[in-house]
């Protein structure tokens, strides 16, 4: 009997495929399961193929998956495109065609009919479809009528009565005509957190104490803004849509250098813009987090698939060599915390930090269980010493803000000396100049040492011996986490290494590659951009490797084959 | 404390234009007797955006055309601050001007000085947006087929709320302008004609002193939109200078929610758990 129960809902654009997902999702997550679901959509708001995935399960779920127990097609491009994949398939025969060779079994439930009889709003049928699936699942139709509630209640009673009888009409439905899915779920009812890696980033800046952030729309990283956009008043965090992502990173830089915690996030082609700033920030030594959350490009790319590219322009941003830091949160909770981190590093040492999230972490939603908020660090802007940029061992120097006595001084974009005053016009040469600037740049730069050893090792999970290390970064973990499972049950040991931390790395990342038996670079890039850092870091050539640049989700059914077929 | 000039002297060529406009804006901060640790000067890229180093306050050197968001940042963080940007027409209408626009569109409480030279002189002559068509550069040998950008005019247009140009050959009435730039309570330029004598040879001192007029002398309604556009298209043998509208408005500062309980810059750090708690149920929990 299944531990999991899977749903796909497919239909066009435009047919409320995702806000029913979300419905379902939801429902699952009131009824006490651990959920994980995945908005697959394309860059058109009428039309095409879209599907909402949602996997549930009395242990964590870590992954997408690509079997279905229920396919609810809205129309016949689903049945197409994944009816091969689905069980059970919950369609509308007078609108939806199954063809002949469907091997799914057929639960045609007059969808469209039943709807027309509660309102005429044609998206209710897609309610009815849900109610017929909770029924098959086994879940009270309270737990969806409570969603349903929930989610309606800004459209007022009337909206929320015709989608709660929709609802009961399937549930009713099919538990006249079908048999219920068996499987071995209990439904503990126990609340959690459900949120996407986006909402999840958003809370973990505020919970860091952000209050200001900007950006321009761009997906995957919109979200982010509308989140905060939502709470800002209440939460007195002062949000800007800007003209231009040029805007929106200057606006955070100088909302910082004013004594705000500050944020930007946009896409690989909005941090394209952002790059001549973000070298503003190193600097100036303003502390700021740029979120990154990655599509797949060039260019403008795949605006709404899920990409890991972007990390060598991360790691190149700005002109010159100026200290950084770049964490990968490795799922959604970790997106939140990851944010806390990012900020108390920006902070403390003064630079630009990258939170560098992708599509598919953005914008799937996954159950959490408790979010702890650790309060931010207590700020001291006492300056110890007369000299903006003084040179210090560990290269922070000590920080004024506007609006406080004491040292006043100008930030500035040309290389400067320990006041702040210019070095690089008419003392430009000069030999004291020439110390100075090679002074500045190693007081920067010496700043990663000294931020790479606060970095934690990344982490390996399983047996340290095993024979084979899937090697991992950002949302990719929680893939081979589930491949490891079904390798284990097939005798396969494997362990992952996955690193959150990609930039500056830890000291003795290369004695922990070393210490592997054999690695299995796993990234959704063409060219291992990470497992190149590495390389050029320690010298060890990781020669196995499964890239994946398709745009869709990584699936522990990919990683399983590649070992398999590895370890033959 | 007021105002002085730093112990940096300004890197300029003598007789540049630029010197009135420093000794306007030091003699403004002067009058209104801002304290200068409340003062930001945000600059961008050019001869004219070295101005922040040349005074005793807190500013940023920011990057090419940028100084409008930088500065938009800091006010929005702390509305508290006096918070001027200093730059020239490179920098303010050509590779910033969308930033321009949309600071004016957003009526947000800064001071844009502009030296505008017509021409880059930092990098050593080429044409610039406001360079007059047919200029002859190192970059148009031929001149310039362009017409100039008009800043006063996108300015009136884009929702500005005092909207003014000096000439730095008339020092007294441009620190006026600057001052009461700066007591104005919303987005307001001052564009200075500050004639660059090393790589502007059409738009000199003397181009300037044959042609230029006071709206003030002849009795302008700076009160009148209709008014100052029909000034703001007058440039040739009468070139005017003074204030071509004002009007007041809220500003973005005043009407941004999110900036209702004071300065940002001045908030705890630390949320209330309370706060943070109903940020979640409002709309993620699975509650009941």
């Amino acid at each position: 009997m299944a531990g999991n129960i899977s749903v796909k809902i497919g239909g066009a654009a435009g047919d409320g495929v995702a806000s029913s997902g979300e419905t379902l999702a939801r429902t699952f997550v009131r009824s006490g399961l651990y959920v994980s679901a995945y908005n697959s959509y394309q860059s058109v708001i009428r039309g095409g193929h879209i599907y909402f995935d949602i996997r549930a399960s009395e242990e964590k779920i870590y992954s997408a998956g690509r079997r279905f127990d229920i396919l609810i097609a809205l129309d016949s491009n689903t049945i197409d495109i994944h009816g091969g994949n689905a069980s059970r398939l919950i369609y509308d025969e007078k609108k939806v065609v199954c063809p002949e060779n469907c091997p799914s079994s057929r639960l045609p439930i007059p969808l469209s009919e039943i709807a027309r009889k509660i309102s005429k709003n044609p998206i209710l049928q897609n309610t009815v479809a849900l109610g017929a699936c909770v029924k098959l699942v086994g879940i009270d139709f309270a737990q969806l009528e409570g969603v349903l509630k929930d989610t309606f209640k800004e459209k007022g009673e009337g909206v929320i009565a015709e989608n709660v009888s929709a609802g009961r009409e399937g549930y009713d439905f099919a538990e006249k005509t079908f048999s219920p899915i068996p499987h071995s779920l209990t439904f503990s009812g126990k609340k959690r957190v459900f949120l996407t890696g986006n909402a999840a980033l958003a809370l973990g800046a505020v919970g860091a104490g952000c209050r200001f952030y900007a950006a321009y729309p761009m997906t995957p990283a919109s979200s982010i803004l509308h989140t905060l956009a939502a709470h800002s008043e209440k939460c007195g965090i002062l949000t800007k849509q800007t003209e231009d992502e040029l805007a929106a990173i200057n606006m955070t830089i100088g909302a910082s250098f004013a004594g705000v915690r500050a944020m930007c996030g946009t896409s690989g082609g909005g941090f394209a813009l952002m790059t001549e700033a973000f070298g503003l920030a190193g600097m100036i030594e303003t502390p700021i987090v740029v979120v990154v959350s990655q599509r797949g490009g060039p260019s403008t790319g795949l605006p709404t698939k899920t990409a890991q590219g972007d990390l060598n322009m991360m790691l190149g941003a700005g002109q010159d060599d100026f200290p950084r830091a770049i964490i990968a949160p490795l799922d959604v909770e970790d997106s939140f915390y990851a944010t806390y981190e990012a900020f108390r590093l920006a902070e403390k040492y003064q630079i630009p930090v990258i939170v560098a999230l992708d599509f598919y972490l953005s914008e799937h939603f996954e159950t959490l269980d408790e979010l702890r908020f650790l309060a931010p660090e207590k700020r001291d802007f006492t300056l110890l010493d007369s000299k903006r940029y003084a040179f210090t061992e560990n290269g922070v120097s000590p920080r004024s803000i506007p609006g406080q006595e004491g040292l006043m001084f100008i930030a500035s974009s040309d290389e400067h000396d320990e006041e702040g005053i210019n070095i690089s016009d008419v003392r430009a040469s000069l030999p004291e100049s020439q110390r100075i600037r090679e002074r500045i740049m190693e007081k920067r730069m010496r700043k990663l040492s000294f931020i790479a050893s606060e970095m934690s090792p990344p982490s390996l999970s399983g047996d340290v011996d095993a024979d084979l290390t899937l090697l991992c970064w950002g949302s990719t973990f929680g893939v081979c986490r589930e491949a490891q499972t079904i390798l284990a049950d097939e005798g396969i040991k494997v362990n992952i290494l996955a690193f959150r931390y990609l930039f500056p790395l830890v000291p003795g990342t290369g004695e922990i590659l070393s210490r592997r038996r054999r690695i299995l670079g796993i990234e959704q890039n063409y060219t291992g951009q990470f497992t190149q850092l590495l390389t050029s870091h320690t010298g060890i050539q990781i020669k196995e490797c499964l890239y994946k640049y398709s745009g869709e989700p990584l699936y522990a059914g990919e990683v399983v084959t590649r070992v398999r077929e590895m370890m033959r | 404390m007021i105002v002085e000039k730093s112990k940096i002297p300004p890197t300029w060529c003598p007789g540049c234009g630029d010197y009135a406009v420093l000794k306007a804006v030091e003699s403004s901060l002067a009058n209104l007797k801002r304290d200068p640790k409340d003062v930001v000067i945000v600059s961008g890229i050019g001869c004219s955006s070295n101005l922040p180093h040349f005074l005793n306050t807190y500013g940023i050197h920011g990057i090419h055309g940028r100084a409008i968001p930088i500065a938009t940042g800091v006010r929005l963080a702390n509305h508290d601050l006096t918070v001027l940007v200093t730059g020239g027409d490179g920098d303010g209408y050509g590779i910033g001007l969308g930033h321009f626009l949309h600071a004016a569109r957003r009526n947000i409480n800064l001071t844009y000085i502009v030296m505008n030279n017509q021409i880059y002189g930092l990098t050593t002559g080429q044409v610039s947006p406001t360079s007059e068509k047919y200029t002859k550069t190192k970059s148009t040998p031929t001149g310039s087929i362009e017409e100039p950008v008009n800043p006063i005019a996108l300015a009136l247009m884009s929702g500005a709320t005092y909207v003014s140009r000096g000439f730095s050959g008339e020092i007294n009435h441009l620190a006026t302008l600057v001052e009461n730039a700066i007591r104005h309570n919303g987005f307001s330029l001052v564009d200075v004609l500050s004639p660059c004598v090393s790589f502007n040879k059409l738009n000199t001192y003397s181009f300037f002193r044959e042609r230029v007029y006071t709206l003030e002398g002849e009795n302008h309604d700076a009160g009148s939109m209709e008014g100052a556009l029909a000034k703001s298209m007058e440039w040739g043998a009468r070139i005017p200078i003074g204030l071509f509208y004002e009007t007041q408005k809220k500003t973005y500062e005043e009407e941004e929610p999110a900036l209702e309980s004071g300065p940002l810059a001045k908030q705890s750090l630390i949320f209330d758990r309370h706060l943070v708690e109903e940020f979640i149920a409002r709309c993620w929990f699975s509650e009941e």
